[in-house]
């Protein structure tokens, strides 16, 4: 059920340099609604998976800039915040089918991915703790499973891409080895397509259309004797 | 160090204590019978006084909830005076509304059918895939192991919609889940598999069989931005953050093409299309009988709104889902979801005592009922220092059946996003409390996606009928490629016949009249577009000068 905000215990945040006395038990986005702002970019699922909210911030007496999704970061007294709601990358077009899962592919599309100094500055900056340097670097050795697997919780949410001195844009390459490794390394389950080819050949045909000439009753006498195999 | 405060610390050492003696028990499943009554009692869709017969339009008569009737029973936010529709922007073949999977499926096959790519329009009220699509957790239902079929599956998807399905609807959903299965790993989508290499298979509420694939606990977010890497590299023309606002017809009752909204301009512009697809999502965001919800930012209702003006016929609106398990504390993430693939894997819903109340795998809406009763009926719920009830759910019993290790592979979002907040999973239960998820109605389709008005197609959670009155865990993912693939498919056929005539707008004068003759007097617009969650002092001075 929706509840009431919490207003007992009031904190200062400065959103784009205006400051605001909000509860201080509510997220970022919460926060910056209660005070009065409409979202219409930066808010996306609003449970930390679409990356749409990613904001950097300042606390007081620190010099650190700190990256955090705003719906999933509570707010600080006197934390100076501004939202990042897009950030600027090329991602390339390619046909998978097309492609090898090796570091040429990353090669090709994404040349400055050499560029990288190993200088961590990715890794610190993802709010979803991704080891991000060790993605690029595997992706970089050709090492697409170990990219694919470090780089599986990402949501694209480009806090890496813009802190990043070589100006590679790790979320990109992350993708392609995801989409390389499930298609070139694991490959498909053999299964899936024997199905598919029992389905195809009308093996359950029959099947479905006797169900779909029960009546009601006689559907649900069927459901609620059914075979279970957990 | 607990993430609970003391209030709760007594009920958590009885959930500690109870623990070794509930592995491997539960209460068996409720008999038809008990599930009826307790459906009856304590599901929110059975309570009468939340819903209302439908004033106006084409299902008039039809029992919705109340905030879905405020969203129908509303004037609509252009008047057709107020637009130009002789100045077109953009003229397609196929205008696709919504880029979740069910429309980023409907782009993909229209291109594959012999549209032109750049005679395809793409628009979205958000980024591309800020979407329910990217939220799912859980998984995706596909009878693919060796002993299920879709006959069983069906059967399954049958029983759990009350007998209320379109059998040909339920029938296409469940023929096609092995192909859809196919088409993914095809793109490049990973799907968790076992040493062996086969698909590792979860039960869900419901289910007869394993039958549930996943991507960890990532499931949607893996499969949309697959569909996303490939949408962009099709290079299939798109707009972000523009919404459809209303339909446009023509003088021979056709949908051609809609009005869009620039929300970053506050501007309108045209778009006449051949056939129009609509995959707008749910109504999450209207927040049905005042619950919290899982749903992302911009399911606000709107295709349905924009359909029924039209007048497009609408189903199963009724029956709302509501999902056993929301996060009931720490209070910033109240009413998000906690998957059921969660309860899949060994988690115990327990009440204060620390005791087994139900069968952990009951359909959602048994289930979520059983919850609501232990709170409120029974008064055995858990009290947060806010006042919310909730239940707990044991998930540390996950590591214990599974081995240690187990919540860190599978389900590295859950973990993620309660340990931000002070609680390891690993070792404290969750608290959770049903919350709004899932339309099951919507716009009413046939088999190949086309509502009752010639042009416009739909698929998705905005449309009706494939799930009856309940939807099973993992058939929504599965349906919007089903019949987002069969969308494009009919709507490319449909677009190479077409020609439109004169574009209008009297649609919407027709409906201001239908409001006026029915003496429906309100200030409420719709679509509404977004939520409003500013601040009251805010709302209350709000004032538009610039
Ligand atoms: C948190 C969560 C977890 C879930 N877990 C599962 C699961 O495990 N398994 C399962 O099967 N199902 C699950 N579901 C349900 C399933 O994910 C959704 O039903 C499904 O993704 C809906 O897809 P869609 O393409 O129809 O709509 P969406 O994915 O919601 O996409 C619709 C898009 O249309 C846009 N839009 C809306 N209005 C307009 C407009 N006026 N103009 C332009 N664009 C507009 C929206 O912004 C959105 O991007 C879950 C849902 C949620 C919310
Ligand atoms: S890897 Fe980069 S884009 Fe992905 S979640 Fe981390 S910071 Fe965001
Ligand atoms: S920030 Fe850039 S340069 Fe530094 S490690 Fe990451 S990818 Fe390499
Ligand atoms: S709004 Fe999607 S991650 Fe925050």
């Amino acid at each position: 059920m929706i509840m009431e905000n919490n207003e007992s215990n009031m904190v200062t945040i400065h959103v784009m340099g205006k400051s605001h006395e909000v509860p201080g038990d509510l997220t970022i986005m919460k926060a910056m609604e209660y005070a009065g702002h409409q979202f219409r970019r930066g808010s996306g699922c609003r449970g930390g998976y679409c990356g749409a909210c990613a904001t950097i911030y300042r606390t007081k007496g620190s010099y650190k800039l700190l990256g955090a999704l705003a719906c999933q970061k509570m707010v600080e007294d006197d934390m100076y915040i501004a939202q990042i709601p897009f950030s600027p990358a090329e991602k390339k077009s390619y046909d998978i089918n097309d492609l090898r899962a090796d570091a040429n592919a990353f090669m090709v599309h994404y040349p400055e991915i050499s560029r990288c100094l190993s200088c961590n500055t990715c890794t610190k900056a993802c709010p979803q703790d991704i080891m991000v340097m060790d993605y690029v670097q595997a992706a970089l050795r050709g090492d697409v499973s170990e990219a694919a697997k470090l780089s599986f919780d990402c949501i694209s949410c480009g806090l890496c891409a813009i802190r990043c001195p070589a100006e590679i844009v790790p979320y990109n390459i992350a993708q392609l080895a995801r989409r390389l490794y499930s298609k070139y390394v694991d490959g498909p389950a053999e299964h899936v397509l024997e199905k598919l080819k029992e389905v195809e050949e009308g093996k359950f045909d029959a099947e479905i259309a006797e169900l779909q000439s029960l009546d009601r009753e006689a559907l649900k006498e069927r459901y609620e004797t059914r075979e279970k195999r957990l | 160090m607990s993430g609970y405060p003391e209030s709760m610390q007594e009920s958590l050492r009885l959930v500690e204590k109870t623990r070794p003696n509930r592995v491997g028990k539960a209460l068996p499943e409720m008999t038809a019978d008990e599930k009826e009554k307790i459906l009856q009692d304590w599901h929110p869709d059975f309570k009468s006084d939340q819903k209302r017969a439908l004033k106006i339009g084409p299902s008039k008569g039809m029992l919705v909830p109340h905030e879905v009737a405020d969203n129908l029973e509303a004037h609509t936010i252009i008047k057709p005076g107020d637009i130009d529709l002789s100045n077109i922007d953009y003229d397609v073949d196929v205008l696709i509304i919504g880029a979740g999977g069910a429309g980023l499926s409907a782009a993909f096959l229209a291109q594959e059918n012999g549209i032109p790519t750049e005679k395809i329009l793409m628009v979205q009220k958000l980024r591309l895939g800020d979407a329910n699509s990217k939220m799912s957790q859980g998984g995706i239902q596909a009878a693919v192991a060796p002993d299920d079929n879709p006959a069983i599956h069906y059967l399954d998807v049958i029983g759990g919609g009350h007998y209320e399905n379109k059998p040909e609807l339920a029938e296409l959903l469940v023929r096609e889940g092995p192909n859809v299965i196919r088409w993914h790993e095809e793109l490049g989508v990973m799907y968790d598999k076992l040493e062996d290499g086969t698909m590792q298979l979860a039960p869900g509420g419901g289910t007869s069989r394993k039958r549930m694939l996943s991507c960890k606990d990532y499931t949607g977010l893996e499969i949309t931005r697959v569909l996303i890497d490939e949408f962009l590299s099709r290079e299939i023309p798109f707009v972000e953050l523009t919404s459809a606002v209303e339909f446009i017809m023509d003088d021979k009752g056709q949908v051609a093409g809609a009005v869009l909204y620039d929300m970053d301009h506050d501007e309108y512009l045209i778009c006449r299309a051949k056939v129009t697809v609509l995959a707008t999502g749910g109504f999450g965001r209207l927040h049905i009988q005042g619950f919290e919800t899982t749903n992302h930012y911009g399911s606000t209702n709107d295709g349905v709104v924009m359909a029924y003006h039209a007048g497009a016929n609408l189903r199963d609106l009724d029956s709302t889902q509501f999902h056993p398990t929301g996060a009931a504390f720490p209070e910033q993430i109240v009413g998000q979801l906690c998957t059921e693939k969660l309860r899949a894997r060994g988690a115990q819903p327990l009440n204060i005592d620390g005791e087994l109340f139900v069968y952990p795998l009951e359909t959602r809406d048994v289930e979520a009922s059983a919850l609501i009763r232990e709170c409120y009926g029974r008064e055995k719920g858990i009290v947060t220092p806010t006042g919310m009830r909730g239940i707990w759910l044991d998930t540390p019993l996950i590591e214990v059946i599974n081995g240690e290790g187990t919540i860190e592979r599978e389900f590295a979002s859950m973990l993620r996003n309660f340990n931000k907040f002070g609680i390891d999973i690993r070792k404290e239960p969750m608290l959770v409390f049903p919350t709004l998820h899932y339309q099951n109605g919507g716009v009413e389709i046939n088999a190949r996606c086309e509502t009752n008005i010639p042009g416009l197609f739909a698929a998705g959670e905005v449309t009706g009928g494939v799930h009856g009155k309940n939807r099973l865990m993992g058939n929504s993912q599965l349906e919007l490629y089903v019949f987002g693939r069969r969308a494009g498919v009919f709507a490319a056929e449909h677009a190479k016949n077409v020609e439109l005539g004169e574009l209008t707008l009297s649609h919407l004068d027709q409906y201001e009249k239908w409001l006026d003759e029915t003496g429906i007097e309100t200030d409420r617009k719709a679509p509404i577009l977004l939520p409003e969650y500013r601040g009251k002092k805010t709302l209350k001075h709000q004032i538009k000068l610039l």
